[in-house]
């Protein structure tokens, strides 16, 4: 069962003031079905780029290599049918959207995405209902829904935010990009809550981080280390912790 | 001898209606018409705006008889009958003329205590806030007014709200009306008027009609104007409007506009703040496509001090369509601590699209705070993939952040009836030029509150 996520030798480049630059340069990584991964590795290494790949963002131009999510070409979708599949990305640094309320776009997204999957609107009662308690979940307030979205956010209400999404959309796939970046130890905390409540054997998330704490509440499979554009090495949860002590150096040099 | 070649237009789509007027005030604004002629692109307040659609026409007088269930279809699909504005008092013209039978307080709903309406058409008289001499399109009004309603609202009255609503229709030849109001209202008054212009009978082709009308609003010590206005007339449509506000001490003009309809449409307001510490709002938004143009031209004199001005102004623009926007702020040396903004942001959604904005500040005090800016831009790329991102199809997607744009200046207008009116009339323009919503998810807001 290793095709619910394959990454196969995957490529890809951005448009760099009209010189093209290479910044993943064959990245293989599988996750099957209930399992969590994380992704460390100095800056630069491609970890970003990795997630808007997966994401469907269209800076990044895919040369060469496939992804394959449940079976489906993920590389041909667009970025809603990928949602709609079941894909969620936190970003690492959130879009302020002026002028949407956070409540509605928050509505507009679960309806959307439960129209494609076949499932049945809500309809206001029945949304705010849930999102109650997804917040509450959260520890966040209710005021947060009535502001636009994202906008005069503090940035660890910004990472709660995309928490109470993921909350919302019920991805099977996951991907939190640096979002335990900048937050204190509670708001780590209620990231890690949001992902383990949504735990289960459908559910997969691929957590990228610079920090061993957030994978002490986590408690990943699988661990990989990410540079120059490739994973150089894998492990268990124990890698984590030896990065913590040791840095990247060694798997640096391996790569090398 | 060499006629010197002249600055303006041709006259010609009204000359055979400018002949022999007698009253004398007509008659100077016939002839100012006759030196100027209609603006030409070579006037600089007429630069962006061009009159060419009018030539070629000859624009009869709009007749006066109308088949009553189209007009009271018209009426019905921009004041629907559930709706907040149903039970206020409204006044309506068809093609420029009042219509007794659809208005207050035939219509079942009496006009406020406290208020005086009378017609133009009963004694026409003209407001010496209007300025014909150096506003072209004002001397026509002037030339060729019929009709119009003249409110005023007595001292201290704080009157409610007031539905103004003008419905036309083209019929077979080309027509224009030149419809006369006036507002006035006594110190300390209050009053919301609410204005509408909506073509009926649309969808059965181009309607073909100039509707020019000129609106003064005098504004006493301490009282307050609010005016909304809501443009949606049909393609083929010309709307070519001037507005004069005179505002006394502490008084406030308080004015949104939004233009959405006719090919050519132009909204300029003159706006006086002649008392101190009075305040005027000239805000609005349009969102226009295809071939449309839509013109919002302001000019604002401070001429007392500590007074406030603020303009903001959204643009959206799709396809071949112009928006375009000139502000002028003149303060006089008297008008010390005047406190001036002044914003026009567009948001091109088209190649071909385009936005003309010409600020102009004129400043001869020492001690005042004036700014003013514009952006143009496209759609955030960002923003569209956060959105998809989170399952939403693109089209919405594009909407959301349309909608968004837009809601954020319609926000400064607060009376609820007005923002009702504003919500409906750019809801449904949006799902004309941007695309519709899928599904609902609009009242989410409302009912977490």
């Amino acid at each position: 069962m290793s095709d619910f996520l394959n990454i196969s030798g995957l490529h890809a480049r951005i448009d760099a003031d009209g010189a093209p630059k290479e910044i993943l340069r064959g990245v293989d990584l599988i996750i099957a079905p209930g399992e969590v991964h994380a992704i460390m590795g100095p800056n630069g290494s491609g970890k970003s780029t990795l997630s808007y790949v997966l994401a469907g963002r269209e800076d990044y131009e895919v040369t060469s290599g496939s992804v394959s999510f449940k079976g489906q070409d993920l590389l041909a979708m667009e970025p809603e049918e990928r949602a709609a599949a079941g894909v969620f990305l936190a970003f690492q640094a959130p879009i302020e959207l002026p002028g949407v309320n956070n409540a509605n776009f928050l509505r507009t997204a679960v309806n959307a995405v439960r129209r494609a999957r076949g499932d049945a609107e809500l309809d206001a009662v029945a949304f705010l209902k849930t999102v109650r308690a997804a917040t509450k979940k959260l520890s966040m307030s209710d005021e947060m829904l009535k502001r636009n979205v994202n906008v005069g956010f503090s940035g660890g209400e910004k990472k709660r935010n995309e928490v109470l999404q993921m909350t919302m959309l019920q991805p099977s796939l996951a991907i939190l990009d640096e979002t335990d970046s900048g937050l204190d130890v509670d708001a780590l905390r209620i990231v890690a809550d949001g992902v383990n409540a949504l735990r289960s054997p459908t559910f997969s998330a691929l957590v990228i981080t610079h920090h061993q704490r957030l994978l002490d509440y986590l408690n990943p499979d699988r661990v990989h280390v990410m540079a120059r554009g490739r994973i150089v090495h894998s492990g268990g949860a124990e890698l984590a912790k030896e990065i913590d002590v040791q840095g990247y150096a060694s798997f640096l040099a391996e790569a090398a | 001898m060499n006629a010197i070649a002249p600055v303006g237009r041709s006259l010609a789509p009204f000359e055979a209606r400018l002949d022999g007027i007698e009253d004398p005030i007509r008659h100077a604004a016939v002839g100012e018409l006759r030196r100027v002629g209609l603006p030409g692109p070579r006037v600089e307040a007429w630069r962006y705006t061009h009159l060419r659609p009018l030539a070629g026409h000859e624009f009869r007088e709009a007749a006066a008889s109308f088949d009553a269930d189209l007009v009271g279809r018209a009426l019905d699909e921009s004041l629907p009958r559930d709706g907040l504005l149903a039970s206020t008092p409204r006044l309506v013209l068809v093609n420029g003329r009042f219509a007794p039978e659809l208005s207050s307080p035939a219509n079942g709903v009496a006009l406020p205590e406290g208020v005086t309406f009378e017609r133009f058409l009963a004694s026409p008289e003209f407001d010496a806030l209007a300025t014909p001499e150096r506003e072209p399109l004002v001397a026509l009004n002037t030339a060729l007014a019929v009709d119009g309603v003249c409110l005023s609202v007595a001292e201290g009255v704080a009157a409610g709200r007031i539905v103004l609503v003008s419905v036309a229709f083209a019929g077979d030849e080309a027509a224009s009306f030149h419809p006369r109001h006036s507002v006035s209202l006594g110190a300390g008054a209050s009053l919301e008027l609410i204005e509408l212009a909506v073509s009926s009978g649309s969808g059965a082709g181009a309607a073909t009609y100039f509707h020019n009308p000129v609106l003064t609003c005098d504004v006493g010590e301490g009282a307050k104007l609010t005016h909304v206005k809501v443009q949606k007339e049909a393609a083929g449509a010309t709307h070519l409007a001037t507005v004069y506000a005179n505002i006394a001490t502490r008084g406030a003009y308080d004015s949104f506009t939004l233009g959405l309809g006719a090919d050519l449409a132009r909204h300029e307001v003159h706006a006086r703040l002649s008392g101190a510490k009075a305040a005027v709002h000239v805000n609005g938004a349009q969102l226009l496509g295809e071939k449309q143009v839509g013109d919002i031209t302001s000019v604002i004199t401070h001429a007392a001090p500590d007074c406030i001005s603020r303009q903001t102004i959204r643009n959206v623009l799709t396809d071949h369509a112009r928006g375009v926007f000139q502000g002028k702020v003149h303060v006089h040396q008297i008008a010390q601590k005047t406190d001036g903004y002044q914003m026009n942001q567009a948001l091109l959604l088209s190649p071909h699209a385009e936005i003309d904005a010409k600020p102009e500040l004129e400043i001869y005090a020492d001690d005042v705070k004036c700014s003013h800016g514009a952006t143009v831009g496209a759609l955030d790329d960002e923003q569209l993939f956060y959105l998809r991102s989170r399952g939403v199809p693109e089209a919405q997607a594009r909407r959301i952040l349309v909608e968004a744009f837009l809601l954020e200046v319609l926000d400064l207008h607060e009376d609820e009836a007005g923002r009702a009116l504003l919500d409906t009339a750019l809801g449904a323009a949006l799902s004309l030029r941007i695309g519709r919503l899928q599904g609902a998810g609009q009242d989410a807001g409302e009912a977490s509150e």
